[in-house]
């Protein structure tokens, strides 16, 4: 039992909080039938598990305190399983306060590993992650806001970002012309446009010395600029005049790292090619715009183009070989 | 004053007031240096908040930590004091966050659910004009120069910097 608080309060009690969820991660759902579930976490101490439609055994899963205490008399917000990943788990949740939207993104212990082990490799990836991001944020890079970790309990509140993923935007496209036929201009401008912001988004975060890992188009996301503020264009009727306005905001910084090295930077771009590639290939031909802009973006980009032709050599001789 | 329920910590209100213009931070102070168990308050120097994300930021981290035994200071209301520095120094800490001698404005916290006798109480030994704790009011008495120094940060008073002071806060001890 932790110290307590010298407070009063309506008997809250602390020893209810599992502090070893049950997971196994063996017997996770599938990823469609997580994002079936709309999963909101209401303890059910008792039984930790339950039947799906096929009798598997399924988990149902425990979050970490001081988020497995709901159901209280103050509970403001309700916590929403939206994504379950192999490594982590992602809830949007509010924190701090009711109006202030976040996602909870939880590490599980994984019950294969030894637990101390375990404990320190989540530690690890917890705090390389925000690490990660609140150094971005010093450095003026558009990433979400650090609002809270717990490192020895696998969580992180990071800001949630409202708008769409890259992925989403470009898929919903067609039909975004489709709808807003009166204010559309016509040819690929708005991609263009789309791939420049993406280039100088990478580009930024290079020259700040952080090389993301996992750059892919759900890995970026589009966060309306709010109007109104410093600055920013004049809304009008038609403001949204394509279907990517706004800033381009790098999520999931899971497999991030602190480097400047070239080589380092160039396998980013290579990696976020090859994204375009296998997700989007009807737009892969506008890829070079995004290399264009990150030539652009900074002192030393030029370089950096250069190794990723090494780099594209290597893959493709790995792939002929493999 | 404000009964405020931190989401996920509903169990532990939290009492906020903000003073404006105290006459008497020097007795205030001087109760906690006594360890007056009347005064089990988180007061806070105004100068250095930078908005109500922020306090609740320092609040979540100070109640979470010592649910999770991890307190560092004495109770949770110099806890509260205590998350809101980037280091570990005590002693430092207080200095720049907690009320000092020449203190103008202050926010005083209590996590507790007795809302009317905590008002009452305060109002009768804070000598200062209680207005309600908004983003803007904490605007208009903070002091950049010392929120640049405490935080090591260039400047304050955009959301760029609010968003890293609060990270920093959050990786404290890490
Ligand atoms: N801060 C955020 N704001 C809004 N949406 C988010 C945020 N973080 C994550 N998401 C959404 O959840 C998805 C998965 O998040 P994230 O990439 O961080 O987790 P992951 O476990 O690494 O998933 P994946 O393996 O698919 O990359 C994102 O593609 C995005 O749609
Ligand atoms: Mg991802």
């Amino acid at each position: 039992m932790p110290r307590a608080l010298s407070i009063t309060t309506h008997n809250a009690s602390l020893g209810e909080a599992p502090l070893t969820p049950e997971w196994h991660s063996r017997t996770v759902a599938s990823e469609t039938a997580a994002h079936k579930m709309s999963f909101t976490a209401v303890p059910t101490a008792s039984n930790s598990y339950q039947l799906n439609d096929s009798n598997e055994v399924q988990p149902l899963h425990s979050l970490p305190p001081p988020f497995t205490t709901t159901s209280s008399p103050g509970q403001t917000s309700s916590t929403k399983l939206i994504r379950q990943g192999a490594e982590a788990l992602l809830y949007y949740t509010h924190f701090l306060s009711p109006s202030l939207p976040c996602a909870l993104k939880y590490r599980p212990p994984k019950s294969y590993r030894h637990p101390i082990l375990d404990k320190r490799l989540t530690r690890a990836r917890i705090l390389a992650e925000a690490r990660v991001l609140v150094r971005c944020k010093r450095e003026g890079v558009s990433v979400p806001a650090v609002l809270g970790a717990g490192w020895e309990e696998g969580w992180i509140a990071i800001e949630w970002v409202n708008g769409s993923t890259v992925r989403d935007a470009i898929f919903g496209r067609k039909t975004w012309r489709q709808e807003n036929q009166a204010s559309y201009e016509g040819g690929e401008k708005d991609l263009v446009g789309l791939m420049h912001k993406i280039g100088c988004a990478v580009g930024k975060l290079h020259q700040v010395g952080v090389i993301h890992g996992d750059l892919t188009t759900s890995n970026l996301m589009l966060r309306p600029t709010v109007s109104g503020a410093e600055g920013g264009e004049e809304p009008s009727a038609t403001s949204a005049a394509t279907p990517f306005d706004g800033t381009i905001t790098l999520i999931d910084f899971g497999l991030a790292a602190q480097s400047s090295q070239e080589e380092d930077r160039a396998v980013d771009l290579y990696v976020l090619e090859r994204a375009f590639g296998s997700t989007h290939p009807e737009v892969e031909h506008l890829f070079p715009e995004v290399l264009k802009a990150y030539g652009e973006s900074y002192k030393g980009a030029k370089v950096v183009l250069r190794k990723l032709e090494d780099v594209r050599m290597r893959g493709r001789k790995k792939s002929m070989i493999g | 004053m404000e009964t405020i329920l931190l989401p996920h910590l509903g169990q532990y209100p939290l009492q906020v007031g903000l003073f404006l213009d105290v006459q008497n931070a020097r007795y205030l102070r001087q109760q906690l240096l006594d360890g007056n168990t009347e005064f089990e308050y988180a007061f806070l120097d105004a100068a250095v908040l930078l908005s109500r994300e922020h306090v609740l930021a320092a609040c979540f981290r100070a109640i979470n930590d010592i649910l999770q035994g991890r307190m560092k200071s004495k109770n949770v209301h110099s806890e509260i004091v205590f998350s809101l520095s980037p280091n570990n120094n005590i002693s430092e800490c207080f200095r720049r966050f907690g009320v000092g001698e020449t203190t103008k404005n202050i926010v005083a916290i209590k996590v507790d659910n007795n809302a009317s006798q905590i008002q009452e109480h305060l109002q009768n030994h804070v000598q200062g004009q209680i207005v309600p704790f908004t983003d803007e009011t904490l605007a208009s008495l903070r002091d950049e120069a010392r929120v640049r120094k405490a935080y090591k940060v260039d400047s304050s008073s955009n959301e760029e910097a609010e968003a890293f002071i609060i990270g920093s806060m959050a990786l404290k001890g890490s």
